[in-house]
């Protein structure tokens, strides 16, 4: 198997380095060869991997590849850790990723970046591969930093744009403050566990949890809190959970397949992945899983609510991506991960498929992003109109589409979690049900319904995206509606992920709704008795279209009645304001200040230069004691004698 | 051991290679043969360190290739050679630098280019010279007479305001030096011979240790620099020709950290921990600090010269936190990753300082301008220069699969190992180098065209290419794949942790 898991990883790789370094001589059609056939084998092989162990029950894989480093002790190497989580991660990794690869063909037809563009397309499949079929946490550092670099590539693909430039930056820098974390935490693994190694440092787990750290003096912290909290910033960057949420949807400048491949089914998904991947390190950690299910709850509403306000159709997608995210995370923290894992499945297909339908859009209005200078283009663009309902009914949880199964199951799990933070969280991710389909039902409305606000000249030439365009959409529709109904029984509560993940109290809270669970249908059935979720997101969606479609003119009056509250959302809770006042700025000031005070004034005017001043002084002095007239030499040796014979008279 | 003086050759081939052309006059001819024989003997001198690398044993903790004849006899000092795992690799970092020191100023020096590489042959001899003296006396005289070729480089060939940076270069390193010699000459006065392994092995008390301490000190904190004796090095930075910055960044800056593990902690291990505390907090100053610093520069080479000092910061970090590193129950030893780290810095920092200046010096033979303003959008005109350049930004930013993250990441998992708080001011270096060097890529590589200037540069040639791309190339092997340099230095550094831990009192 090594070999085939070898060709996963390095197929994407030497695509991208083809397409990268010799962009000019394969031209644009060897280009997007070359990385689709790349992708594809990858994608191929990970369905085969995925066949292999999860339905033949080929063993787990854990070998490592090379040795990377060896110091005082201590064997870093690169290796591989393929279960049932990886080779799940792996084919949804490679299947969106192919998806956006087809997509681009049309999407960036005219850029002239092309081949550069599949490069790094193909370069972060590599960097995601690597990232999740890592067994030790170098690798994953590699990954994780890797993936970061190249949406920091692809954040700034248009680099002429001065606001793209300024996205790209905040995101990598958004991204270190969580790696910065996360480098912190493997540094305490390693100390206290003494490897890299994921099974070797999962295997003294509960030791860890006993051993104490002291931070300030006279508080004794577990390690294992305090490694797995380090470990969740680093979550918290890449999986965009607030407060370090912001960079996402600045990072909406970067093309769109982009925002679908990184920004939604992959690279965010990355911390939730990882946190799930070391449940046998939180598990032992209650204070860590509290942690993480109010920062998941909080995010998952609050981003939430600020897709209502937004009006660029990308951003408010991307808003809906940070919330869907804290709902993935408080999954985590209510030790439901299969749940996470389930619903960052789901959650992949439609929301690459609204990313995709929202480029489809854009292409068709020649870039125009505002959706209120959309409407009515249901009749022009068919297939993106009814893929795009396929994706929002899919996100607000419609009964048997993909996003119900993930997110009801996630919901009801929170409701039996017990952890302290989870009855806060239960009303965040229940609310947030209703503030999802207010916010997908409102765009899909201003978008596709209601009167048509394009300018007359670009609604002449609106017409229905070319085919390399609409294909991933079905693609992506296919599994938007059937995944979760064909795979909620057998990935959620057959125990697929037993070998995975580990629950320190067993049956958990997803174990809990197993029992219960009697098929698709039945779980329907139950959602629809027991649960509030399906009536809220009926409301949402029943009050965006009274807004939006029936009155368009309330809501400019709320915005006038509700000014505060209004503002406050326009202006995203003043996260990017604080964070260019007082942290860039400080950070400028602080950066002026010591070079100006510290270095130039005191290190180099004061002492260095000022030194070289006192010896040109001294020597002044000294200079115009040795002047070579001897009158004045005889004039010091005689009040020097007077001096002495003086000294000598009184002494 | 070969029969052939290899460590004799590498000193005084380029050495007298760079007399010879030295004396070739100013003529055109001289100019261009000058030229020719110059890289010749650079990449003889690269060629003939492969036979040092592959038939150095790293096994042996000892040292190797060694020579020893009379040569002062009545001071009993011995021209005395040798080297071992610390020495190799920044013996291969000299002899790798050189020849693309020399393909930099190929076509771009026009003020008497023969003599232009001379002096930087000199320099290569006289730095492979003081990283494998055995004998205090002619470590000091390789030492100080690397200042010279140093000095007149940027001197002759230097900026506007070279005068003032040569002569702040001299005084600051020399003033350091000094005091160096007045420790060495104390014991000499002990064990009667200048041999620096007679040193290592000297019983000092903490009362001799200290000031001897003390001066090294003096010498090699001017060379990392640390602060707050750092102000020399953006200055002369600043007005050195490109060869001139490369050479300095990514070796000469390199003595420093080598003296402190060649003479300061094994001569005087008790008063290195003595000092530890004092040393790691002039590391950290530097790694924090002067990452601010890094980021308010408008001169592209003062933010290079800052950052070097910050990631020069790690190195002395690595060497000095290990005296807080207790022996852990895993039975990892913390002190071998700082210190491994430490060494890994500074090959890596070599390598990505050194490409950063000749990026800066590409762009600086067009536009004869190191002003960051002055630039913006070089993307558009000058992409293969601007995907290497990002490339070179990302290693210096610490990317893992770059060389760049190695030491890093030693550096700050072994500080760990002696307090989190350590480790977690260490790391912000994760955040503040992400800062200056992506803002500078940010201003300088991106955006729209800034202005004619950039309007019409033209893509780097051939030359240029070649020499940045065999840097990117070093540096990403160096970062996939560092175990060959760990395994070269592991046993050397193993012997030398053993070393210090035995307490000379």
């Amino acid at each position: 198997m090594e070999i085939i898991y070898l060709t996963i990883v390095l197929a994407p790789l030497v695509a991208a380095v083809f397409s990268g370094l010799l962009g000019k001589q394969i031209g644009r059609s060897g280009a997007h060869s070359i990385t689709i056939a790349g992708v594809f084998i990858s994608f191929l092989l990970s369905l085969y991997a995925l066949k292999a162990i999860a339905i033949d029950g080929a063993p787990i894989f854990n070998e490592s590849i090379y040795r990377w480093g060896s110091v005082g002790g201590l064997t870093m190497e690169v290796g591989f850790l393929v279960d049932h989580l990886t080779v799940l991660m792996m084919t949804v990794v490679t299947f969106v990723s192919l998806a956006v690869h087809i997509y681009t063909i049309g999407y960036m037809h005219d850029d002239e970046g092309y081949q550069r563009f599949f490069s790094y397309i193909s370069l972060f499949t590599f960097a995601m591969l690597m990232l999740v079929m890592s067994n030790n946490f170098l690798q994953l550092f590699f990954g994780w930093e890797a993936v970061g670099v190249i949406s920091y590539l692809l954040i700034g693909f248009w680099f002429k744009k001065e606001t793209a430039i300024s996205a790209n930056m905040k995101a990598f820098l958004v991204n270190r403050v969580g790696d910065f974390g996360f480098l912190l935490g493997i540094a305490a693994l390693l100390m206290y566990a003494g490897s890299l190694d994921y099974y070797q440092v999962f295997s003294l787990a509960e030791d860890l949890s006993e051993q104490s750290i002291e931070l300030f003096s006279g508080m004794q912290w577990s390690v294992l809190s305090v490694a797995c909290i380090c470990l969740f910033v680093g979550a918290m960057g890449k999986s965009a959970q607030v407060p370090l949420h912001v960079w996402l949807p600045d990072s909406m400048e970067g093309p769109t397949p982009i925002s679908a491949l990184i920004h939604a089914a992959t690279m965010v998904t990355a911390g939730i992945f990882m946190v799930a991947r070391m449940s046998p390190l939180f598990e032992f950690s209650q204070t860590a899983l509290s942690l993480v299910l109010i920062i998941g709850a909080t995010t998952a509403f609050f981003t939430g609510l600020l897709g209502v306000v937004q009006h660029d159709i990308k951003r408010v997608v991307a808003y809906s991506t940070l919330s869907q995210l804290g709902y993935m995370t408080v999954a985590l923290g209510a030790s439901a991960y299969a749940a996470g894992i389930f619903h960052l499945m789901t959650h992949a297909f439609f929301k690459a498929l609204l990313f995709l339908a929202a480029g489809s859009v854009i292409i068709a209005l020649h870039h125009e992003q505002d959706i209120r200078k959309m409407g009515g283009l249901r009749k022009y663009m068919p297939i993106t109109y009814w893929t795009s309902l396929v994706g929002t009914l899919a996100l607000v949880g419609f009964p048997g589409f993909s996003g119900f199964f993930s997110k009801d199951a996630l919901i009801e799990a929170v409701h039996l979690s017990t952890i302290p933070g989870s009855g806060y969280a239960y009303w965040c991710v229940l609310l947030s049900v209703f503030v999802t389909a207010l916010y997908s039902f409102r765009v899909f409305f201003l978008v596709f319904h209601g009167k048509e606000r394009m300018d007359s000249d670009v609604k002449k030439h609106v017409k229905e995206s070319p085919t390399v365009v609409t294909l991933p959409l079905i693609l992506l529709a296919i599994p938007s509606i059937f995944i979760g109904w064909l795979t909620i029984e057998p990935v959620l509560f057959g125990g697929f992920f037993n070998q995975s993940i580990f629950i320190l109290e067993t049956p958990g809270v997803v174990g809990q709704l197993g029992d219960n669970f009697h098929g698709p249908l039945s779980f329907i059935v139950h959602a629809a008795t027991a649960s509030a979720a399906i009536y809220l997101a009926a409301a949402g969606a029943l009050l965006a279209w009274f807004l939006y479609l029936k009155r368009p003119d309330l809501p400019q009056l709320f915005k006038e009645k509700l000014k505060i509250i209004h503002q406050v959302l326009e202006n995203k809770y003043y996260f990017d304001s604080f964070n260019e006042n007082f942290i860039a700025k400080g950070a400028r000031m602080t950066a002026n200040s010591f070079w100006r005070v510290g270095d130039e004034f005191f290190i180099d005017g004061l002492i260095v230069n000022g030194s070289a001043r006192f010896v040109r002084f001294f020597s002044g002095v000294m200079r115009s004691i040795q002047s070579g007239y001897l009158y004045h030499y005889a004039f010091v040796m005689v009040v020097g004698l007077a001096i002495i014979i003086g000294l000598l008279i009184v002494g | 051991m070969t029969s052939i003086p290899l460590l004799s050759v590498l000193i005084w081939l380029p050495i007298a290679t760079g007399i010879f052309v030295y004396a070739l006059g100013t003529t055109e001819r001289a100019a261009h043969w000058g030229k020719v024989i110059a890289l010749s003997a650079s990449v003889a001198t690269l060629l003939l360190s492969v036979p040092l690398y592959v038939n150095f044993d790293p096994n042996i903790s000892s040292m190797q290739f060694v020579e020893r004849l009379p040569w002062i006899e009545r001071f009993s000092a011995y021209y005395y050679l040798g080297v071992d795992g610390i020495s190799v690799p920044l013996i291969l970092l000299t002899t790798f630098l050189t020849p693309f020191i020399i393909i930099a100023g190929w076509e771009v020096i026009k003020l008497r280019p023969a003599q232009y590489f001379s002096a930087f042959l000199l320099l290569e001899g006289l730095m492979i010279g003081v990283f494998s003296s055995l004998d205090g006396l002619l470590f000091y005289v390789f030492w100080e007479s690397m200042l010279i070729p140093m000095f007149i480089i940027i001197g002759v060939w230097g900026g506007a305001n070279r005068v003032y940076a040569t002569v702040k270069f001299f005084l600051y390193t020399f003033l350091g030096s000094v005091f160096m010699l007045i420790a060495l000459i104390y014991m000499y006065l002990q064990v009667g011979a200048y041999s620096i392994l007679d040193f290592h092995q000297l019983p000092l008390n903490l009362a001799e240790q200290i000031p001897i301490f003390m001066a090294f000190f003096l010498a090699f904190a001017v060379k990392v620099p640390m602060w707050p004796v750092h102000t020399w090095l953006p200055d002369a930075h600043v007005e050195a020709p490109t060869g001139g910055s490369v050479i300095l960044a990514a070796v000469l800056l390199k003595m420093g950290g080598y003296g402190f593990i060649r003479f300061s902690l094994p001569i005087a291990p008790d008063a290195s921990q003595a000092l530890a505390g004092m040393m790691v907090a002039l590391s950290l100053i530097a790694i924090i600090y002067i990452a601010f610093v890094a980021l308010a520069q408008k001169d592209m080479k003062k933010l290079i010269a800052y950052s070097s000092i910050a990631h020069m910061g790690f190195v002395t970090l690595g060497f000095f936190v290990i005296f807080f590193i207790a022996v852990n129950s895993s039975g990892i030893e913390g002190a071998s990753l700082a210190l491994q780290g430490g060494m890994i810095q500074m090959i890596s920092h070599g390598l990505i300082s050194g490409a950063l200046f000749l990026c800066v010096g590409v762009m600086y033979d067009r536009l004869h301008s190191r002003e960051i303003d002055a630039y913006g959008g070089v993307a558009n005109t000058m992409p293969k220069f601007a995907a290497l350049m990002v490339f070179f930004a990302l290693a210096n930013a610490g990317l893992p699969g770059t060389s760049g993250f190695v030491g890093e990441f030693l550096v700050i998992v072994g500080s760990f190992q002696a307090s989190f708080w350590l480790a977690f001011l260490a790391a912000t270096t994760l955040i503040m180098g992400a800062a200056y060097t992506l803002w500078l890529i940010k201003r300088v590589i991106f955006g729209e065209v800034g202005n004619e200037g950039v309007a019409s540069l033209k893509d780097i040639d051939r030359r240029e290419f070649f020499m940045l791309a065999v840097l990117a190339f070093s540096i990403l092997i160096l970062g996939v794949w560092p175990a060959p340099l760990m395994e070269l230095m592991e046993p050397t550094l193993g012997a030398l942790l053993e070393h210090i831990s035995q307490s000379k009192l």
